[in-house]
């Protein structure tokens, strides 16, 4: 944007030849097999496209997916905020140490999250022996898709809420305790507002990645029709049984959500941006 | 925007304030570090400590052993050679795209990043089975690449591409905001003076923007040699021939053989640490983060 004012001539080359190689590849690799799947769905039977997307057993892993999606976006939102939280304000041993490993479930490749979750969280193993006999039983239980889920969500909510929360004007915090308000009134006055829309984006991310995500999840999961499979899963499934149309019908019903949440995204964006600048 | 050393400093400023040494901060103080390092112990530190105590729960030479088996040896191969293509594509890609994209005006400039990141957004497995749908046997091409001979879906092609997918946007998405940041004046400069165009990008851009472009390049690779669901889905998990290292976790692990399965994803989640190393080292090394 530095350079929105001027008007003299680019002397800079290059300009059609990467614009050119960079629409190629993006067509070649992204765009025209999107419109390939886009495509088949289209030329389904319309009332066949709606027996495979309304079928009970793709309801109940929609249920499932947006479901536990759901619930591990909302516990990133409460321990991901906690956990920026200690990292801004609070200083203890190890915490540029925390601070990297954060990222971790980015860079781990989701196999190895998955089965390493699944030993943990089964019946015998380190966590899990502890909560078996409390009655809560984590692997091959939506309650385990839930925690892979939340996992692999994490790093999205600490590290949109992270540089929310250094912007939130100390002097203001100051003030409104010198002039006598509780630390709550604070917090819910000064800090959340501040903060609110990188947790709503961050809870969105987390959201968006959870809902399509596979690796982490089918070790933990269990996979039983109408109980633990998730939509992922189950267009793997109609793969496996050479249905390329319900494959595909279950891949465009994904697609378009993950239209809906890149623009949820965008517009939490530019609403938080806004927001930043009202109160400046 | 504040570097991560900024943090300590500003929770010592903090901590020094009047009325913040009451009993009750320094109880939700501990309070919410437990919180925070339990929730992150038994959802990320357990797990991974996991991973290494059962690599080598029947000791060393067992471990190392695993890593003699032809199919394991097959698949690291494979997923190196995967790596070797998509990385370097990739690369190519985001340096030209956020040439393109940082250096000059035009219209629909934010639909293209928008466009750029879609692979993001888009399930794994959703991102195998376009393949599947354009190359595979009865896919737009099924026809014509049997007719040919040609395998791309359930061989190496197929196992590219689908990787080239996932991990198309992780260079470009780096770049492009340093890019922007940096601004143009050093490059028009250099023009201006009679430098050409690739001399202007070697000797001008690039050692300006090559942390960006190491972190860029790491956390592809990462994800390269990583990626499981669109691979899976691609593959055909043929055992020995498309098998990458994520696939052979899993052929191990429904084996029962739980010393290979985590012996193999061991050696990845090192990866994983090495690159949260070289990520780290790049941030201290030079105050640059990602945004």
């Amino acid at each position: 944007m530095k350079n929105a004012g001027r008007r003299e001539p680019n002397v800079i080359p290059g300009f059609g030849i990467t614009l050119g190689f960079t629409t190629f590849f993006l067509s070649a690799i992204v765009l025209i097999p999107l419109a390939a799947l886009v495509l088949k769905a289209a030329g389904m039977d319309w009332s066949r496209f709606i027996d495979v997307i309304s079928s009970p057993r793709a309801l109940a892993s929609y249920r499932l997916s947006f479901g536990a999606s759901l619930i591990a976006a909302g516990m990133n939102m409460v321990f991901g905020f906690a956990l920026a939280w200690t990292l801004v304000r609070y200083d203890f041993p190890g915490r540029k140490f925390v601070d990297a490993i954060i990222d971790m479930p980015f860079a781990l490749p989701t196999a190895v999250s998955g089965i390493a979750l699944a030993t943990v969280f089964a019946g015998n193993g380190w966590i899990g022996q502890h909560l078996e006999p409390l009655g809560i039983k984590v692997a091959y239980t939506w309650i385990g898709i839930t925690v892979a889920l939340t996992l692999i969500g994490m790093p999205f909510v600490v590290r949109t809420v992270q540089p929310a929360l250094q912007e939130v004007q100390r002097d203001l915090e100051d003030a409104a305790e010198t002039l006598g308000a509780g630390r709550f009134y604070v917090f819910r006055r000064i800090i959340v507002p501040t903060v609110l829309p990188a947790l709503l984006t961050g809870f969105t991310l987390a959201f968006a990645r959870a809902v399509g995500e596979y690796g982490s999840v089918i070790f933990i999961a269990g996979n039983l029709p109408m109980e633990t499979e998730i939509t992922p899963y189950l267009i793997v499934i109609k793969l496996e049984e050479f249905d390329y149309a319900g494959a595909a019908a279950l891949g465009c019903m994904m697609l378009a959500i993950s239209f809906v949440m890149l623009l949820a995204i965008n517009l939490l964006q530019v609403w938080g941006r806004k927001r930043m600048m009202v109160s400046r | 925007m504040a570097g991560p050393t900024n943090y300590a400093e500003q929770a010592a400023e903090l901590a020094s304030r009047p009325g913040h040494s009451s009993w009750s901060a320094t109880l939700v103080r501990w309070l919410l570090i437990t919180i925070s390092l339990t929730f992150l112990g038994a959802l990320l530190a357990a797990p991974l400590a996991a991973i290494f105590a059962t690599a080598l729960e029947k000791g060393w030479e067992t471990y190392v052993s695993a890593f003699a088996d032809p199919d394991t040896r097959a698949a690291i191969r494979l997923t190196l050679v995967t790596a070797a293509v998509v990385v370097p594509l990739n690369t190519v890609f985001g340096i030209t795209a956020a040439w393109c994209i940082a250096k000059f005006e035009f219209k629909g400039k934010s639909f293209l990043i928008t466009l750029i990141d879609l692979p993001l957004a888009v399930s794994p497995v959703v991102s195998g089975l376009i393949y599947v749908l354009l190359f595979g046997l009865n896919g737009w091409f099924g026809a014509w690449l049997q007719e040919h001979e040609i395998s791309i879906v359930y061989a190496l092609p197929g196992i590219i591409l689908a990787t080239m997918f996932v991990t198309f946007p992780y260079v470009a998405r780096e770049l492009i905001p340093l890019m922007q940041q940096l601004g143009n004046d050093e490059e028009e400069a250099a023009i201006t003076l009679g430098a050409g165009g690739w001399f202007t990008f070697f000797r001008v851009t690039l050692p300006r923007i090559r942390w960006g472009l190491v972190y860029g390049v790491i956390l592809c690779n990462a994800r390269a040699m990583g990626e499981f669901g669109a691979v899976s889905v691609v593959s055909g998990n043929v055992r020995g021939l498309t098998t990458t290292m994520p696939l052979q976790i899993e052929n191990l692990y429904n084996d029962y053989n739980f010393v290979g399965a985590f012996a193999v994803a061991s050696m990845l989640s090192l990866l994983a640490v090495v690159t949260l190393i070289i990520k780290t080292l790049v941030e201290r090394g030079t105050g640059y983060r990602r945004r």
